[in-house]
């Protein structure tokens, strides 16, 4: 992609920013980040369709964010999850800049993150037919059914976190399962630890995941936790209606709102 | 010495294998779960996969469990009971199908549990433990055990050495301890005398990359270089990389309450954690994944060798198969070899 190439090296000639955060070539034939900190760098920059590793979650890594204004390779998933990240002020138009990568794979650079909102507004987050065929198949099983799946699922998980730290709405500090006082989620990778680890995570991206699968993707024994955060998109779809990245939302798990349905909180 | 070296009939693996179980050992083999390789408790031979340069997960487990309890406690109006771990619950095992780079790693694990505090639950444990090793007759651009005192017929640590005399082929066995002894004490028909068999043409080429006494070298001078801010500038920060590595032995240990009792947990630990050296003050020596980064490559290089005299690593090259973001131990080794001082 030579105008990929040549827009980072102008905005780091001109240091307009000072990293340029992309892809190159990693170890057989996968692709990893690149971070481009001078213009004659930039070379090694690529793009094609193995580049899909969350990229966002860079931006809120302190040694990265640390080296001034950022520019970031962004797919569609990568804009979203920016979008989101501005909404919870993690991101904003002076520590950032998009360049974007559309679906049909052309460069298109965005004058601010307004201006990615509305490019990513015009797709809908769907759920990929072989996933949403794995979902009905889950969400037909009786209970017990559905317990025994999850149970098989999950136990190989060692708690590595992979899944946390390929995630770019995993940015706390401090993550819940690393609070000993109290000790709200057990440490040790057992039925227990795991299945809560499991269920808190996709508690807390829902109304958040923009359904990219970093977590599937980064997780070293191929757990499928993704259809977790995937049957929460769903049901929020069908609760709220869908969800859209915004900057401006309010956010579904810490929203309240007096004339709610639910009355238990009232 | 000579190795008593035997043939085993491809077809006698599975008797063997039935042998083992009416002899009340529980195996541990590979097994293929979404598509990833790992040792599992196997109940019959068939499912047992052959299929895999190397296992997701290394053996390590087996003497060295994620989660172990090292002591069960209840409290009453007397006071505090403590009670130890019965060893006598500890199953005899049969590790099958572990790699030459894993067989290896089990003496580098050993030397860390063994530094000064010897401890009782891993040794017992281990002492249980009975490990056929399977030769490497393929390998990938990740493998470096020749780089690393390894190599893909490597003998040490195994009890029996199984090579596979070719694609579909029978095995050569090399019974290399008292413990394989026995096991060929109660399958003798299985392992059949033979002529000298040369394992080399059967191996996997694996060419050595680098040197790890200069990698030591290096080290030692090495503590403030920029290289590890830029090698881990991608790095996220998670702990697939130690929980796949054979001889990452950092564990973290947990009460778990219940009511008025409940248990010590001994689970695995990472130093790639940002919260692994967060002290109670809220000071953290290691602030920032360059320091982390560091200490891991430190750990495996210069501080075991120093303190141990093994190296940590095996060359299996586990994490930068698992690692979600491609950070590739045996580049950045190379790269810490080329730099000059």
């Amino acid at each position: 992609m030579d105008d990929l190439r040549k827009r980072a090296k102008e905005l780091l000639e001109t240091s307009a920013v000072k990293v340029v955060i992309g892809y190159e070539q990693g170890t057989a034939n996968k692709t990893r980040a690149l971070f481009v900190e001078k213009a004659e760098d930039a070379d090694c920059l690529i793009f094609d369709s193995r580049c899909v590793q969350n990229l966002a979650t860079y931006v809120t890594k302190r040694e990265v964010k640390d080296k001034g204004k950022m520019a970031i390779t962004a797919t569609l998933p990568v804009m979203r999850s920016i979008i989101q990240l501005a909404s919870e002020f993690q991101v904003n138009d002076n520590n950032l800049l998009v360049l974007g990568i559309t679906p049909e794979s052309k460069l298109v650079e965005f004058k601010n993150l307004s201006e990615v909102e509305t490019f990513v507004h015009q797709y809908q987050i769907e759920i990929d037919a072989k996933n949403k065929e794995m979902l009905d198949k889950i969400a037909k099983m009786t209970q017990a059914e559905r317990w025994k799946f999850w149970i098989d699922e999950l136990s190989p998980c060692f708690k590595c976190y992979a899944c946390r730290a390929a995630c770019p709405m995993c940015y706390c500090h401090r993550c819940t399962v690393d609070f000993n006082q109290p000790q709200w989620i057990p440490v040790p990778s057992h039925e227990l630890g795991n299945l809560e680890w499991h269920i808190m995570r996709a508690i807390h991206l829902t109304g958040r995941c923009i359904d990219c699968d970093a977590c599937y993707n980064a997780c070293p024994l191929a757990i499928p936790i993704n259809l977790l955060t995937k049957r929460m998109l769903e049901d929020v779809k069908i609760n709220f209606g869908s969800y859209q990245p915004s900057i401006k939302a309010d956010h579904l798990m810490s929203t309240y709102k007096p004339d709610d349905k639910e009355n238990f909180i009232q | 010495m000579n190795i008593d070296k035997r043939l085993v009939r491809k077809d006698s693996l599975e008797k063997l294998f039935d042998i083992l179980k009416q002899n009340s050992k529980t195996i541990y083999a590979p097994f293929s779960k979404n598509s990833k390789v790992s040792f599992r408790e196997a109940d019959s031979f068939s499912g047992i996969t052959t299929d895999y340069i190397q296992t997701t997960q290394s053996s390590k487990e087996v003497a060295f469990p994620r989660n172990e309890k090292i002591l069960n406690y209840s409290k009453d109006k007397e006071g505090m009971k403590v009670k130890g771990i019965d060893l006598n619950d500890i199953p005899e095992v049969v590790l099958w199908g572990v790699r030459p780079c894993d067989t290896m790693g089990i003496g580098e694990l050993s030397a860390i549990f063994n530094w000064d505090y010897k401890d009782e639950i891993y040794n017992n444990r281990l002492s249980r433990v009975t490990v056929f090793g399977f030769s490497c007759s393929k390998s990938d651009d990740y493998c470096f055990c020749t780089s690393v005192g390894g190599n893909p017929g490597n003998t040490q640590g195994s009890d029996i050495l199984f090579t596979q005399l070719g694609e579909n082929g029978d095995y050569l066995a090399e019974i290399l301890t008292d413990k394989g002894s026995s096991i060929v004490s109660i399958s003798s028909a299985l392992f059949e005398k033979t002529e000298n068999i040369e394992k080399e043409k059967f191996l996997a080429e694996v060419p050595a990359r680098f040197e790890r006494e200069e990698i030591r070298g290096k080290l030692e001078k090495f503590f403030d270089s920029q290289l590890w801010v830029e090698q881990s500038l991608k790095c996220i920060g998670c702990g697939a990389c130690a929980y796949v590595c054979p001889t990452c032995a950092c564990f973290d240990i947990q009460d778990e309450a219940h009511g008025k009792s409940g248990s010590r947990v001994r689970c695995w630990d990472s130093c790639g954690f940002s919260t692994f050296t967060l002290h109670t003050s809220g000071h953290n020596p290691r602030e920032v994944q360059s320091q982390r980064w560091r200490q891991r490559i430190m750990h495996k290089f210069l501080i075991m060798p120093d303190r141990l005299s093994v190296y940590g690593c095996t060359g299996c090259g586990r994490c930068s198969r698992a690692c979600p973001v491609d950070m590739n131990i045996l580049e950045h080794l190379i790269s810490i070899q080329e730099v000059s001082l």
